[in-house]
């Protein structure tokens, strides 16, 4: 079942160091402000999907239809949006905001962003060609590219053929990460190894598509408001509890203050028998 | 203080390591916590601190060279390892490197490092 993926922000890397003594080097993704800014349904636009928005964006900076698309949702702009396509029952009410537990400690996930641009760069860089040899009569060409093609037949480079060219800046998913922590108070997801982009780009993160669906994933997805309705029930469960232990109390403690009545008025009437009885043997002696 | 230095805070927080304060060209012994099968011991390695790198922070580490039956013996210890059961200095160097890579070429006499006289704890320090 195709569940929503998230936008986080790429914080930068660190190092963990697991119980075990082990280090390990995660990338540090932020769940920013991430809420369902509108909804893509099969009646009325032929597939599902959720449409998540992140960041916080300034009103100026907004155009006047993504304005009006926001107001629409009720939601605040925002700077960076994007579509996950889900299965039509995990589809999420416009609004509600996605936490970090998402995903759980050890869960596979694929992660996409825009690579750092390294402009125009030679064929051993951009595609690991090996280059022209150091000496034997090879001249200025050291790190050229060998031959395109063949000869008069077919005349022509292929296209496609591997050239130097424009590097970087392009769209690159890395898959399989495997999620190593996650704060769902501060909205941090980290991931092991390195992430595409630089600090501050965003990227999205998407269940593994190469590793069957784990068992105790959250669908539709792990909502802000799930998670206080959550909090709410305990809260009450909680104060029902502390309740009926008050009453319990209540109850033990008039049962005691009960017993201790009657014990006092027991106390008091053997008193009062004792008493009667010394009078009555004065009364024999006399 | 931006996220990533929070969380690196944090970490060394919570690994809680008393790092007494040394450079290269000082003598120091490592008690490194081994395990063997089951059962886990300290084991010292005690020599010259030739590097130190990425500060005092969490990804910081130290290099401790030795000459052990002959054979320069060089290993890299992560500064916040839980690994490492104790950091001694043994003896302060002057040195005018922060990085003593010479050291590997020489043996001997001309691989000695003078012993600092006048040595002073940073202040704040717990050396």
């Amino acid at each position: 079942m195709l569940r929503s993926g998230v936008i986080a922000k790429k914080v930068g890397m660190t190092r963990l160091f697991m119980d075990d003594g082990r280090q390990v080097p995660v990338t540090v993704l932020q769940l920013d402000e991430l809420q369902v800014v509108a909804t893509r349904t099969a009646d009325k636009d032929g597939y599902s999907a959720v449409q998540l928005g992140a960041g916080t964006a300034r009103v100026k900076r907004v155009s006047k239809a993504m304005r009006g698309h926001y107001a629409a949702a009720k939601v605040a702009p925002k700077r960076k949006i994007a579509e996950f396509r889900v299965a039509p029952e995990n589809l999420i009410g416009v609004g509600e905001e996605i936490t970090a537990n998402h995903y759980f400690e050890g869960q596979f996930v694929d992660v996409s962003g825009t690579s750092i641009g390294k402009g125009f760069q030679g064929a051993m860089k951009r595609h690991n060609f090996g280059g022209l040899r150091a000496t034997h009569g090879v001249s200025i060409s050291h790190r050229s590219h060998g031959s395109t093609g063949q000869c008069q037949d077919p005349g022509k480079v292929f296209k496609g053929k591997k050239m130097a060219g424009h590097m970087g800046a392009a769209r690159i998913t890395t898959q399989n990460l495997q999620v190593v922590r996650t704060d769902a108070d501060r909205g941090l997801i980290m991931v092991k190894g390195a992430v595409p982009g630089s600090k501050g780009g965003w990227v999205t993160i998407k269940d593994a598509v190469k590793k069957p669906t784990p068992e105790n994933v959250i669908y539709p997805a792990a909502l802000k408001s799930a998670a206080a309705e959550a909090e709410k029930l305990a809260q009450a469960a909680a104060d029902e509890a502390a309740a009926a232990e008050a009453a319990e109390a209540e109850r033990l403690a008039a049962e005691a203050a009960e017993q201790e009545a009657a014990a006092l008025k027991e106390a008091e009437a053997e008193i009062a028998a004792e008493g009667d009885a010394g009078e009555g043997d004065k009364s024999d002696e006399s | 203080m931006n996220l990533i230095a929070e969380l690196e805070a944090e970490q060394v927080a919570a690994l809680g390591k008393d790092i007494p304060d040394f450079k290269a060209g000082d003598t120091i012994r490592v008690g490194y916590k081994v395990t063997e099968g089951t059962r886990s011991r300290v084991q010292n390695y005690e020599g010259v601190c030739i590097a130190r790198k990425n500060g005092d922070g969490i990804a910081g580490s130290f290099t401790v060279r030795k000459i052990s039956f002959g054979e320069g013996v060089e290993r890299v210890f992560p500064l916040h390892s839980m690994n490492i059961d104790s950091i001694t200095v043994v003896r302060r160097g002057r040195v005018r490197r922060a990085k003593l890579y010479y050291l590997r070429s020489r043996r001997g006499k001309s691989a000695r490092i003078a012993e600092q006289a006048n040595y002073r704890p940073p202040s704040g320090a717990n050396a």
